[in-house]
């Protein structure tokens, strides 16, 4: 889109970005926190977006490699929605077998692991 | 750096940027998980909204379709099996975490933007062609340069999938 800045797509992508980080740390509902990690990836996604799309405005010329570089932003975006996918699907099932176990989701007291 | 004219497109980024924040936040700040997740569902389309603005179309419409779709439709189902939905579980206690997680929020966010943003300000015209987010250049880079990669992303959803049937299945 014209005339809109290349730093004001960072700049929310930045801010969702560290609006997730934030959420990572202070929520204690692990179903909280993944949607927190998916706020982070999508404002990643956001950030490829618009590098690869403002990437011929840095000048020089459409050359082959340049060509490449502007789609391979779109192709980051798609494997990142699939490893999104797959990533909640295994977290939520997780999440479900220690519900399922202790009858409680406070992530501050699962520390099983601790030595 | 002036600041841009106020043009019809700015004013459409920023009504969808400052929704985007908006509900962002209201996600983390929020305290019952239903209304994080649908304030989180409104983000994923207004960030469509800035994918459809990036001519990025074939993911702005991905995006809607898996993101709001499949995954917010999986929260919300796994938030409705756990009950955990307005009850006094879900009410978090606040402590010592949320200054020093703000302050740490604050550092990264200057941190980062101190450094990143002086270099990009001029960048302000894109020069793309504007066909470059359609079904069809996204399908035959897909397919020519990254068959590998999608390969490999097939196994992998096809590893997610089988352990989220394994994990739903054990008995503890």
């Amino acid at each position: 889109m014209d005339s809109v800045p290349l730093v004001a797509y960072l700049g929310l992508g930045l801010f969702l970005f560290t609006t997730g980080a934030v959420g990572v740390i202070v929520r204690r509902n692990p179903i909280v926190v993944f949607m927190c990690i998916e706020l982070m990836l999508n404002a990643v996604n956001l950030t490829f977006l618009a590098f690869a799309r403002y990437s011929h405005a840095t000048g020089g010329a459409a050359t082959e490699q340049v060509q490449q570089s502007f789609m391979a932003g779109q192709m980051i975006v798609i494997f990142v929605m699939a490893v999104a996918a797959a990533e909640v699907a295994v977290g939520l099932g997780i999440i479900m077998a220690i519900f399922r176990m202790r009858q409680d989701v406070d992530i501050d007291k699962m520390n099983l692991l601790r030595g | 750096m002036q600041m841009p004219e106020l043009t019809p497109n700015l004013m459409f980024f920023g009504a969808l940027a400052g929704l985007a924040a908006l509900t962002g936040v209201g996600v983390v700040a929020l305290r019952d998980p239903v209304r994080s997740a649908l304030s989180l569902v409104l983000n994923f389309f207004m960030l469509a909204g800035l994918y459809f603005s990036l001519n990025a179309e074939f993911l702005g419409i991905a995006q809607i379709v898996v993101y709001t779709g499949a995954i917010m439709v999986l929260f919300l189902f796994v938030i409705m099996l756990l009950n955990l939905g307005g009850q006094k579980q879900s009410i978090e206690p606040r402590d010592f975490k949320v200054p020093f997680s703000l302050l740490l929020g604050f550092g990264l966010f200057a941190l980062i933007a101190s450094q990143l943003f002086q270099p990009l300000m001029h960048i302000t015209k894109v020069a793309t062609p504007s066909d470059w987010g359609s079904p069809q250049n996204l399908g035959v880079t897909l397919f020519t340069e990254y068959v590998w990669p999608f390969e490999l992303a097939s196994v992998l959803l096809l590893l997610g999938l089988v352990g989220s049937i394994m994990l739903a299945k054990r008995r503890f």
